[in-house]
């Protein structure tokens, strides 16, 4: 995300004053967000994970769709370091392009729930009203209805896919923002600043978008960072129902599926999607921690 | 209290409407004709002539629903294609099992996460805090079907100690059931565990600074008395109300966790259906959890004004 | 004055606190001494260690960021800041009763009065539940609650403000403390309220005759209800004596601020003067003046005083006991009408 973003220090909890953006205001951010060790490991391993997703082609051994019929549920050597699978894939380089399904999705679902759901709540914060009313309704509804069920649902209508487990995804994660961003925008809206910038005449739009907008994106990044790992979940479960990517293109979930009915003969088909998964999820909620704390000095624990 | 449980049902009602036209509106994004895709793989033109009539296919949209909404008021929540059986009656089937799975995990959840959450706000900063702390993040990250697999490899193809798979009716042999849901339990536990612990030592931080904890412990409580009996009544409120809102992600667990050791359950029959692209049924059974889900914030703000003397004289 | 030892005896306590911007120095050698059935008023403003310094002699301030630096506090004899944690728990509420301020969050919202007050009785005075529950009633009469019996079993946000702080009186008293510590317990209260607490701790304090230690920044209160009056600022004791002596000699300019800033004291209508405040703001108690705390606001303040700071000692010319840590001479200072 943008260093613009980062860099106005609002709190997250109950905004305070907009303050300008300050040159310093990014460093200071770095450094309490670089004290934290856990949150800097989980960066570490964001930036992996995105370097293993672009550079596939050139990382990954082999071919993550070819088959090797001489070499079925081999175990880890030299030739194949996580082993292979039932029809003799490459664990590895399957596992290194299942990084982009993973990535990919959790990026592309919760960057679809951030354009529906910021919109949608500044709308509902700012109107009030009727229309708050209407969005809100309907946001309960859709939170009524648990994350992953919802995504089921929409997966098993729209059809399995890897594009349509990520658009249900996103559909279900979009009431978070819609919440979330509804809150903020209600509690910065009645602050002075927003207060004198109505005085001098500021139309309504142009105080959405240049005062209270600028206020609210530490906390939507935040909330993004988080929503990112419950959405490499979400995929990882959806394809593991056999509701995302589709065979034979690899992805952790899916690996797992298969996984599980070779446990006896060939458990390091389970071990390492497995692993990938959780690495990327904790590396995802580390940062979000990471983010939160060192945004909102006052949440810190 | 009459006062306040009538405004959170008022709330409730277009809230359950909503969702249910949100469930209902699903059909509509079936790809091509809504009666043929429903009709499943058969493609049966007789099959597919009943569900037009059935559904009022030929109707517009609201009145589609009017129908529908009226038939689920009246526990009909259609017919299964693939089974040739009342959704409702699927669902009163499979519902006991997942709700058995459910209450024990949540049992797992308490039992875990809020002697942590309590241990870790006690001592902030120490050793056990951070473990705490570790265990949370662990339970938040890991994904639950992939900590069943583990279990199965360790606890059933390693050691051979619990079954990877099956489920014996609590009426058949209890000590079977337990031995059959001990594994699921504790996946799908686990990660309410990790929230468990969080709401518990973000309330117990709350409540252990405030005046009265202090007042109590100038009148020289014990510090065990202080918290169990001075701060934890006083943070049952957000862990309870909380807790319900979990309900909805040990439901969403639940698809995998009985997918995972095939608990013949509700999460099992919701899998099932959408492969057999038996709508119906899917319509149910997210209808059904949505209901329950309501239902216990409900419960919940009933319990949470029960633990809180305010509101229970109000 | 008496033979027998004091009943509470305080001597050189510190204490601090660590935060990010450095270490907090909150009380900063304390020493004092309380008789046996004396009331002592402590006044100062927030942040003057007034009401730390007994936390901190109670074990009641969170470690970390507290902790005591130095000193010892003997309690009959025995010193509370040495006792385990174990022992010195059978003292606070046995031994010594606290009452502190804003009863409405003080006393725990999910828990009934009656079982509030009973408590301590089961705790220290080993009563079965029917015995503790009969003393609470007894206690709520004492403390003039009418109606007791039925009110047992109520939740605090069923009393009004200056009932919530009764109950508190009676939780300090339930097992007859031979020393009451009030912690601005008047602080939240309406005056006419405030007046009659006051008044029943008075009473209370003629039946049984406990010493009452009484933390406000209120001198009024001081006025009506102590013998001997303590002024605190910075952490540190500025005057120290029997409450007509300070109140008509102030011999630190601190203590004749706050006389100052009062409403009609013993002057009389003749000797009204224009209500005034102290300017400036209390010292940056990470980093205290090496001096006397109180010369940067200090209009009598001389050289010396920004230099060292001044001993508590008796002062000249006063009765015996009042004490002042001042390096000016306060009253020749007022004569010559210098300053103000």
């Amino acid at each position: 995300m943008s260093e613009a973003g980062l860099s106005t220090p609002a709190e997250i909890a109950a905004p305070v004053a907009a303050l300008p953006p300050e040159p310093g205001a990014f460093r200071a951010f770095w450094r309490r967000f670089s004290r934290r060790r856990g949150a800097l490991a989980g960066l570490v391993v964001v930036v992996l994970l995105a370097v293993l997703a672009l550079g596939a082609a050139w990382i990954a051994p082999y071919d993550p769709t070819a088959t090797d019929w001489g070499a079925v549920r081999a175990a880890p050597d030299l030739a194949h370091l996580f082993g292979t699978d039932e029809v003799g894939r490459d664990v590895l380089s399957r596992i290194v392009y299942g990084t982009r399904a993973s990535l990919g999705a959790g990026l592309t679902s919760v960057a679809l729930a951030v354009a529906l759901g910021l919109p949608l709540g500044m709308l509902a914060g700012y109107a009030g009203g009727v229309i708050d009313g209407a969005i809100m309704r309907l946001t309960d509804a859709l939170l009524a209805i648990p994350f992953l069920i919802l995504a089921i649902a929409l997966a098993a209508f729209l059809g399995p896919s890897l594009t349509n487990a990520m658009v249900a995804i996103g559909l279900s994660a979009t009431s978070i923002f819609v919440r979330l961003t509804r809150a903020q925008v209600q509690a910065v809206a009645a602050e002075e600043f927003v207060e004198a910038a109505r005085a001098i005449g500021n139309p309504p739009w142009r105080i959405a978008l240049h005062h209270i907008l600028p206020n609210i994106v530490p906390a939507i990044l935040v909330q993004a960072t988080l929503t990112i790992a419950a959405a490499i979940i979400a995929e990882a479960s959806l394809s593991f129902l056999g509701l995302g990517q589709q065979p034979p293109e690899p992805s952790w979930g899916s690996m797992l599926n298969t996984a599980k009915n070779f446990l006896d003969q060939a458990p390091w088909m389970a071990i390492w999607p497995g692993v990938s998964i959780f690495l990327a999820v904790l590396a995802f909620n580390l940062v979000g921690d990471g983010l939160r704390d060192a945004l909102d000095p006052r949440e810190r624990r | 209290m009459l006062r306040f449980l009538a405004r959170r049902l008022a709330l409730a009602v277009p809230t359950l409407v909503l969702a249910s036209m949100i469930i209902f509106a699903l059909q509509q994004l079936l790809p091509g004709d809504t009666a043929t895709a429903l009709s499943g793989e058969e493609r049966d033109p007789e099959v597919i002539a009943f569900i037009r009539a059935k559904y009022h296919l030929d109707r517009p949209l609201p009145v589609r629903y009017a129908y529908w909404a009226a038939g689920v008021l009246q526990g009909d929540l259609g017919e299964s294609i693939r089974l040739q059986k009342p959704v409702i009656e699927l669902i009163r089937e499979k519902l006991p099992v997942t709700l058995e799975l459910a209450c024990l995990a949540m049992l797992v959840a308490l039992v875990i996460g809020v002697p942590m959450g309590i241990l870790s706000a006690v001592r902030p900063g120490t050793w056990i805090d951070g473990l705490a702390n570790g265990v949370a993040l662990w339970g938040l990250s890991v994904p639950n079907f992939w900590l069943g697999i583990l279990m199965i490899l360790l606890f059933s193809v390693q050691l051979g100690w619990l079954p990877a798979s099956g489920y014996v009716p609590p009426g058949e042999s209890l000590a079977e059931n337990l031995r059959s849901m001990a594994m699921p339990a504790f996946v799908l536990g686990n990660a309410i565990a990790a929230v468990m612990m969080r709401h518990t030592r973000a309330a117990m931080l709350g409540v252990l600074q405030s005046d009265y904890v202090r007042t109590a412990r100038a009148k020289g409580v014990p510090m065990a008395r202080v918290v169990l009996r001075h701060a934890l009544p006083n943070a049952a409120i957000p862990i309870i109300t909380l807790g319900a809102l979990e309900f909805g992600q040990l439901l969403s667990g639940a698809v995998l966790t009985e997918q995972v050791f095939s608990v013949p359950g509700f999460g099992k029959l919701m899998v099932d259906a959408v492969f057999n692209r038996d709508f119906a049924t899917v319509q149910g059974v997210v209808i059904c959890t949505a209901t329950t889900y309501i239902l216990l914030n409900l419960a919940a703000d009933l319990a949470s004004a029960l633990v809180n003397p305010k509101l229970r004289r109000a | 004055m008496t033979a027998s030892p004091p009943l509470l005896d305080v001597r050189d306590l510190a204490v601090a606190f660590d935060s990010d911007g450095g270490t907090v120095h909150a009380v900063n050698g304390v020493t004092y001494a309380l008789r046996e059935g004396e009331t002592l008023g402590i006044v100062g403003e927030s942040g003057s260690g007034k009401s730390v310094h007994v936390l901190a002699m109670l074990g009641l301030v969170p470690r970390p960021p507290g902790r005591i630096t130095s000193g010892q506090v003997d309690f009959e004899g025995r010193d509370l800041l040495a006792m385990p944690e174990r022992l010195l728990r059978r003292v606070r509420g046995a031994e010594i009763g606290m009452v502190f301020q804003d009863p409405m969050s003080s006393l725990n919202p999910a828990m009934t009065v009656g079982a509030q007050i009973a408590e301590p009785l089961l705790l220290h005075r080993g009563l079965d539940a029917s015995s503790a529950r009969a003393r609470a009633r007894d206690l709520l009469d004492l403390v003039r609650i009418p109606d007791a019996g039925r009110r047992l079993d109520l939740y605090p946000h069923e009393f009004s403000g200056g009932q919530r702080q009764r109950v508190m009186i009676a939780i300090g008293l339930a097992c007859r403390p031979k020393l009451l510590i009030a912690d601005e317990a008047t602080t939240a209260l309406d005056v006419t309220v405030q007046a009659e607490i006051v008044a029943l701790v008075q009473e209370l304090k003629r039946e049984i005759g406990m010493a009452i230690v009484w933390i406000t920044h209120d001198l009024g209160v001081v006025a009506g209800i102590a013998d001997t009056v303590q002024v605190m600022y910075a952490g540190r004791i500025v005057e120290r004596g029997p409450v007509d002596a300070v109140f008509s000699d102030p011999r630190n300019a601190y203590t004749l601020g706050l006389l100052r800033s009062l409403p009609d004291l013993s002057r009389g209508r003749a000797g009204r003067q224009r209500l005034r405040q102290i300017e400036g703001s209390p010292p940056d108690m990470r980093h205290p003046p090496p001096g006397d705390p109180f010369a940067a606001r200090n209009p009598y303040a001389t050289p010396r005083c920004r230099a060292e700071a001044p001993p508590l000692a008796q002062v000249a010319g006063s009765v015996p006991g009042h004490l002042a840590a001042a390096w000016y001479d306060l009253p020749a200072l007022l004569k010559q009408g210098a300053g103000r």
